[in-house]
């Protein structure tokens, strides 16, 4: 049986009437022993008898024709195929459910991978990919520079008369920020296990939206879905890039159909920094003006970002904007610049991981030329309703988090920049806003009841660091009223039934809400079993009771009941604006010698309806808002100004924080409930955190020591050269 | 090549390419998978092992330098039904996201508590010479080397403080 739900209206709240009490509860991991022992198998680590290794070859030139010279390799020992046709060029972007593009040969960036050499061990492979012979027929007319681009896609998007507002306004700022590309990084590098039988694909992948990826992987590899089988049950970090199949996925499969044996591919770590999709580097014009009173009346946010010539995703830079801060005149202009650097993608919060470095930063200028305090001039411009579309919010405690993050920090000690000083260190204190949009992906999950009193979860969501195990065993033992140990989550494989995918900050509430409609399917049929009706049905610890009567969940069954939870997004999703929000805290220290920054406190105070588990939702959270350090401190992707490649391919050269970098990361949650946001009124955590981060950091730097920093990173020497 | 490792207390008789690397010995001959390769180049520390009590990065090593070396990996510390204090203390922290930087961590932290416990000096010690305080700076400093890109860091750091008293290594106590 299905039970299905299409959101078309406010559920009741029924997680606020059962009565286990193991949701929101800061329960530990179920799968922490193993991770924490070596035990959990990520991609690269179950072997299968005769497996044959590949490792990737990537072009040396920008733009051109590559001719990949397998005989180049006839004397390497091992070496057991070289192969070319249907090699992808960049990875599938997110939930695009069909194959990247296979451009046969023809090499669009630099480090586009144009050949897989396989062999019968790594250490071979490995040697005879730095071995083979590619020659070149380059092409003219690569480019790499987004501001010299000759083809630029995008039009203005108005709305009132921006012009004339902001040029009559009384109080006004006009800031040009840019950001530097960013990297994923994730721990795991790409890896892909591909081994055929009877025309049948078995793949175990680091991927984080199997749904689509079984589909891309079958568009790539040219059969029927229905012959793909993908797994990953367990995904060493994702944070976007393994949103969409990638290259060595695909050259796996391939490979290991011509050679019919297994193969294993495994990206390099300096692969990853080449081949998987980036975040875009992006410039932003903020033309921000209020009145006399701190209301803003005109709004302009316009930007330029790249990617690869024919790639349809764009980083939504402006995501937030749209929604954040009222104003009646507003201005856009997304400019897409078409270059050969490697493509562009989804990293960690596209839009509002970097819309808000400069948006926010905007504000703490925009509030300092209205002589009014970055706070209070957030809460007089939060808007009633949408101010372009004029839809309703949805559950939104903005002007909460920022009051109480406010008491909880001390920010009414912040000075004037440069006042506060120890030693040989400057002290400031910054705030931002945090926002990052909400959405519901359909989403499918069996539960099942077993007459031992245990249950069973089953969906082929992925857990990528998330805490997905931990919070769908919640949510069914909260439902079935079952202790949490006895609830046991399968995840990562496309037998299950599909899910959302971990992705867009969906993947909690998606497959939580599917997991919630399957429970409430079992609470029925248990109702029925006990002669009660569903609505006085009450389980807890095992035993169920309703209509004056009582029994053990266990003793009502003689089958396991297997219901399957089937949730669609619907009409809420149009009539409301949902987002999570939240308020950014941060103090610095800023060296008065040498302009070296360092993160003393930071602060986060989040709103994102019910938390599933505090624990693993502040742990995003923490992720988040170290992120957020990241973009503003350190993390820039270099690339070479002829070629386009990426210089600092390493994790040596490209700069994630490291344990000292950061200080222990508060994180407190208001208590919220979304009722138009899905059945459990909870809504995504994963990329709030990042939201506006970074910008809490500068502007800690402006307010320790009066150096506004408009490009970021704010490495040393963007700031010393200006410090008092 | 021929060689002898010693992992876990358990001696391996290994016929090997001299290319491959410890860590690779570890995992793809002799299925101890628990130390993960991140970046292949000594960057990332997910590959961290102890050899002869000391925490190394087995990537940057070939499994025919540690003929003879006693290696312990994240298996030798403990199993999923008999954690290490370490261990528990990062299920109980929530010292990790996506996991894998974990084991990684843990060896780490094995063998800096042992670097700590001899007195050794770090980058943020007061002294060279005098014993420095079990400050979260230190723990922070000290870890530096194993990145976690999920950003744990807070859990791992607490973790490591909660479990430092009771985390040791018995056999390296008694040498």
């Amino acid at each position: 049986m299905t039970q299905q739900l299409k959101m078309d209206e406010v559920q009741p709240r029924l997680l606020d009437e059962t009565g286990q009490g193991v949701l929101t509860t800061p329960l530990d991991r179920p799968e922490g022993p193993l991770k924490v022992t070596g035990t959990a198998p990520y991609a690269a680590e179950p072997s299968l008898p005769g497996m044959a290794i590949g490792v990737l070859v990537g072009a040396t030139i920008t733009r051109g024709r590559a001719h990949v010279d397998a005989g180049s390799l006839r004397d390497m020992p091992g070496v057991l195929g070289v192969y070319t046709a249907g090699m992808a060029r960049n990875p599938a972007q997110g939930t695009a459910n069909a194959a990247p593009v296979q451009p046969e040969g023809f090499v669009q960036y630099h480090g586009q991978p144009v050949a897989v050499v396989v062999a019968e061990t790594f250490e071979q492979a490995r040697d005879a990919a730095i071995a083979i012979r590619v020659t070149y027929d380059p092409e003219p007319g690569a480019e790499v520079d987004p501001e010299t681009a000759s083809h630029v896609d995008g039009d203005p998007e108005t709305f009132g008369s921006f012009d004339k507002a902001f040029s009559e306004a009384p109080v006004r700022i006009d800031a040009t920020y840019t950001t530097k590309g960013h990297s994923s990084a994730a721990m795991e590098p790409h890896a892909a296990l591909a081994a055929w039988k009877d025309g049948r694909l078995m793949l175990r992948a680091s991927l984080q939206m199997l749904k689509y990826n079984r589909n891309e992987i079958a568009d790539a590899v040219g059969v029927d879905p229905d012959k793909v089988r993908v797994l990953a049950p367990y995904v060493g970090g994702g944070f976007g890039s393994k949103l969409g199949i990638a290259q060595e996925a695909i050259a796996a499969a391939l490979a290991a159909r011509e050679l019919g044996r297994p193969v294993r591919v495994v990206m390099t770590r300096q692969q990853v920094f080449e081949m998987t999709l980036r975040r875009t580097e992006t410039r932003q014009r903020m033309r921000l003006a209020t009145d006399r009173d701190g209301h803003i009346v005109a709004l302009g946010h316009e930007d330029r970002v790249s990617n690869l010539p024919d790639e349809v995703f764009s980083e939504p830079v402006t995501m937030a904007t749209h929604f954040l801060y009222a104003g009646a005149n507003r201005r856009y202009h997304h400019e897409i610049a078409r270059i050969n650097r490697p493509g562009a993608g989804s990293v960690r919060a596209p839009g509002e991981a970097v819309g808000m470095l400069a948006l926010e930063c905007a504000m703490d200028e925009l509030a300092e030329a209205a002589g009014l305090d970055p706070i209070e001039l957030r809460l007089r411009n939060i808007p009633d309703e949408h101010p372009e579309t004029g839809q309703t919010y949805s559950a939104r405690s903005l002007a909460a988090c920022l009051k109480r993050g406010a008491e909880r920090f001390g920010w009414s000690a912040r000075r004037a920049p440069g006042e506060r000083r120890e030693g040989e260190w400057f002290i400031g204190m910054g705030v931002a806003t945090a926002a990052r949009t909400n959405s519901l992906g359909e989403s499918q999950s069996r539960v099942t009841l077993n007459p031992d009193g245990t249950a069973l979860v089953e969906t082929d969501m992925t857990d990528i660091g998330t805490g997905t195990y931990a919070i769908l065993g919640q949510i069914a033992a909260e439902m079935l009223g079952l202790p949490r140990d006895k609830v046991t989550v399968a995840l990562g494989d496309t037998d299950f039934p599909p899910a959302a995918g971990s992705g867009g900050s969906w993947g909690a509430s998606s497959s939580g809400s599917s997991v919630f409609l399957g429970a409430k399917a079992v609470r029925n049929a248990l109702a029925e079993k006990l002669g009660c009706p569903p609505d006085e049905l009450r389980l807890q610890d095992g035993i169920a009771t309703g209509g004056n009567k009582r029994s053990a969940i266990a003793d009502l069954l003689d089958a396991p009941i297997s219901e399957v939870g089937h949730i669609k997004p619907g009409e809420t999703a149009e009539t409301h604006s949902s987002a999570s929000y939240g308020a950014h805290f941060c103090e610095v220290a800023v060296n008065a010698v040498t302009g070296e920054v360092r993160v003393r406190r930071a602060l986060g105070v989040m709103a994102a309806g019910r938390i599933l588990n505090e624990k693993t939702a502040a742990s995003q959270v923490h992720g988040g808002i170290i992120w957020g350090i990241g973009a503003a401190l350190t993390e820039a992707l270099e690339h070479e100004p002829r070629d386009g490649r990426v210089v600092n391919r390493d994790l040596a050269e490209y700069h994630v924080p490291v344990n000292l970098d950061v200080p222990d990361v508060e994180v407190e949650f208001i208590e919220e409930r979304d009722d138009h946001a899905n059945p459990i009124q909870s809504k995504g955590i994963g990329e709030l955190g990042i939201s506006g981060a970074g910008a809490a950091v500068t502007n800690a730097i402006y307010n320790a020591c009066g150096v506004r920093v408009r490009d970021y990173p704010a490495l040393p020497d963007r700031i010393f050269p200006h410090l008092p | 090549m021929k060689t002898t490792l010693t992992v876990n207390g358990e001696t391996h008789e290994l016929d090997i390419d001299p290319r491959v690397t410890l860590l690779d010995a570890l995992r793809h001959h002799l299925n101890l998978t628990g130390s993960k390769k991140g970046c292949d180049h000594g960057q990332c520390g997910a590959c961290t092992v102890l050899v002869n009590g000391r925490r190394i990065n087995s990537c940057l090593a070939l499994a025919v330098m540690h003929d003879t070396d006693e290696i312990t990996t994240v298996e030798g510390i403990g199993t999923p039904e008999n954690l290490s204090p370490l261990q528990s203390a990062f299920v109980r922290h929530d010292g990790y996201q996506c996991g894998y930087c974990t084991p990684g961590q843990i060896v780490s932290a094995r063998g800096m508590l042992s670097e700590f416990r001899q007195g050794w000096p770090s980058h943020v010690s007061d002294s060279l010479t005098e014993a420095p305080d079990f400050t979260d700076a230190e723990i922070r400093e000290r870890m530096s080397g194993n990145l976690c890109r999920c950003s744990a860091y807070p859990g791992i750091v607490r973790a490591i403080r909660d479990a430092a008293p009771e985390e040791t290594d018995g056999k390296e106590a008694a040498e």
